[in-house]
């Protein structure tokens, strides 16, 4: 479905390519000094894949977090209508603004050892957050939620109002209009929106080595060690961040697969 | 009419500055023109330098009027990694010998020459909750511990200084450097941590020093050198002569450093 024949106005096709070159050039700098020969032998320490499965597992857990929380709140934001809507919306996008190693002494602050909430809960159940695999989940999540609620928001509001009228007027009940108008409706955007949110999951540095700190096999995620070995070995962190970046590509383009294939 | 006389005032005190702006700048030039470049100097920094030499930094600059400093603080590693890829550097300081060896393998700088040592010291919250007292101490594992990472100067020496010790700690975290260590004693989210004796007396009360006599066995040099290519070769050897003469040591072992 081709909107127009006429020709590519250069006024667009000029900055896409240049917006291009600038996003690929420096992937293109990584792979020409990646150090190949030694490639599988890196792959082969026992850390770095501990580090890649350590990621994968943080990312996806600290997604499906999101998609429980930030589902319902973008729902909150998009269909509801309260005093206070506005501020709570940009509230939201607030870790997308703030620093991540201030998010990780912020959430230091509220669930670290001595924290407002965290306290209680060291006293109650003797567990704090701080230095467990739990507390990458918590980073994590706490990073890459506002990338699953604004893009979900915007499914929201862009959908079809008609659909979740009429199933109202038969009978359903706000959550069932949800669940079953709703949310199949907006499945694309949730989709999008947590495809981000994985990714920028995957990514995170800043907030989780302040708020779960670096251990290998415990917290020492993918970014974690790929900054840890450029403090000694550059050529390392060129080929851990190879490694990651082949692994989510391989995965999302997997996943992708599978949609479209479902969705054909 | 006397709006139009005002405009007129307007007008010509503008004129008057303009032309006051342009004649200063005319009056200055000749030897201005060759100050600002040469005496613009950059200094690459251990991060535990911050505070010492931001005030040699100011020092400096009163002794060489229309000169300016500009400082880039950050882990030694990090540093040696910008100045081999041709940041635009006049001296390198640097926390370790092995991060300066980076750039002198790369015939980037000049002789380098130690000026300062470092030690460790235990830090721990002023309420000190799991009654540290001694290295030892830390190898209870009730004891949270954070340590810096190997890779980076701080947690090399800690390394050192245990194996020196005999004991095996194992941390609950190892920190990307020195004051990323030191802010999770300052919030109580470990119960100590190895940090450089500066850093807590950089911490100002916030966390309280514990000596041990093993820290000896792990003293951290600092070399300092010019580097080759500075774009201010001049003033960046006076800056490294300030840092050496008894001035610069004076505000350095004032923050805690030991003289070599």
């Amino acid at each position: 479905m081709k909107l127009s024949r006429g020709r590519v106005p250069w006024l667009l096709v000029v900055p896409a390519v240049v917006g291009m070159a600038f996003l690929v050039l420096p992937l293109a700098g990584l792979l020409i000094r990646a150090p190949w020969s030694t490639l599988p032998q890196r792959l082969s320490e026992p850390q770095v894949l501990e580090a890649l499965r350590l990621s994968l597992v943080t990312a996806s857990i600290a997604t499906v977090v999101c998609l429980v929380l930030g589902v319902p709140l973008a729902w909150l934001l998009a269909r509801t209508d309260f005093p206070g809507r506005r501020l709570l919306r940009a509230l939201v996008t607030v870790p997308l603004v703030l620093p991540p190693v201030v998010g990780g002494v912020a959430l230091l602050l509220v669930l670290g050892r001595r924290g407002l909430v965290g306290q209680w809960l060291e006293s109650a159940f003797g567990f704090s957050l701080p230095f467990t695999t739990a507390g990458v989940v918590v980073a994590e999540a706490f990073v890459a939620m506002p990338f699953l609620v604004i893009a979900v928001e915007g499914a929201l509001r862009a959908a079809d109002l008609r659909y979740e009228e009429a199933a109202a007027t038969l009978g359903a009940s706000r959550f069932t209009v949800f669940r079953r108008v709703t949310l199949p409706l907006v499945a694309p955007g949730v989709l999008a929106g947590a495809v981000l949110c994985w990714a920028r999951a995957l990514g995170e540095f800043g907030a989780t080595i302040t708020f779960a700190g670096n251990f290998p096999g415990r917290t020492q995620t993918m970014p974690l060690a790929v900054y840890l070995a450029l403090e000694t070995e550059p050529e390392a962190a060129i080929v851990l961040s190879l490694v990651l970046l082949a692994v989510s590509v391989v995965i999302l383009v997997g996943l992708r697969d599978r949609w479209l294939g479902a969705a054909a | 009419m006397l709006k139009r006389l005002s405009l007129i005032a307007a007008v010509a005190s503008v004129f008057a500055l303009g032309a006051c702006g342009s004649s200063s700048t005319d009056g200055a030039a000749p030897t201005s023109a060759a100050a600002p470049a040469e005496s613009a100097l950059t200094v690459f920094a251990a991060a535990s330098l911050t505070e010492t030499f931001t005030e040699l930094g100011k020092q400096f600059e009163a002794a060489h009027p229309g000169s300016k400093v500009t400082f880039n603080f950050g882990s030694s590693a990090t540093l040696a990694q910008q100045i081999t890829q041709a940041a635009p550097a006049d001296v390198f300081a640097a926390a370790s010998p092995a991060t300066m060896k980076t750039v002198s393998d790369a015939e980037l700088a000049g002789t380098p020459t130690v000026f300062v040592r470092n030690k460790l010291q235990i830090a721990v919250p002023p309420d000190n909750p799991a009654k540290v007292e001694s290295l030892k101490d830390l190898t209870d594992p009730q004891v949270k511990v954070a340590l810096c990472a190997e890779q980076v100067p701080c947690g090399a020496a800690a390394v050192k200084a245990l194996d020196a010790a005999g004991l095996k700690v194992t941390p609950v975290t190892l920190e990307q450097d020195v004051k990323a260590t030191l802010t999770k004693v300052e919030l109580g989210e470990v119960d100590a941590a190895l940090v450089y004796q500066t850093d807590v007396i950089a911490s100002a009360g916030k966390v309280t020093g514990i000596a041990f006599p093993e820290a000896d066995q792990a003293i951290n040099d600092y070399p300092i050198a010019t580097l080759k290519g500075a774009p201010a070769p001049t003033p960046a050897q006076q800056f490294v002569d300030l840092v050496l003469s008894q001035q610069g040591k004076d505000v350095l072992t004032k923050a805690g450093f030991e003289a070599p």
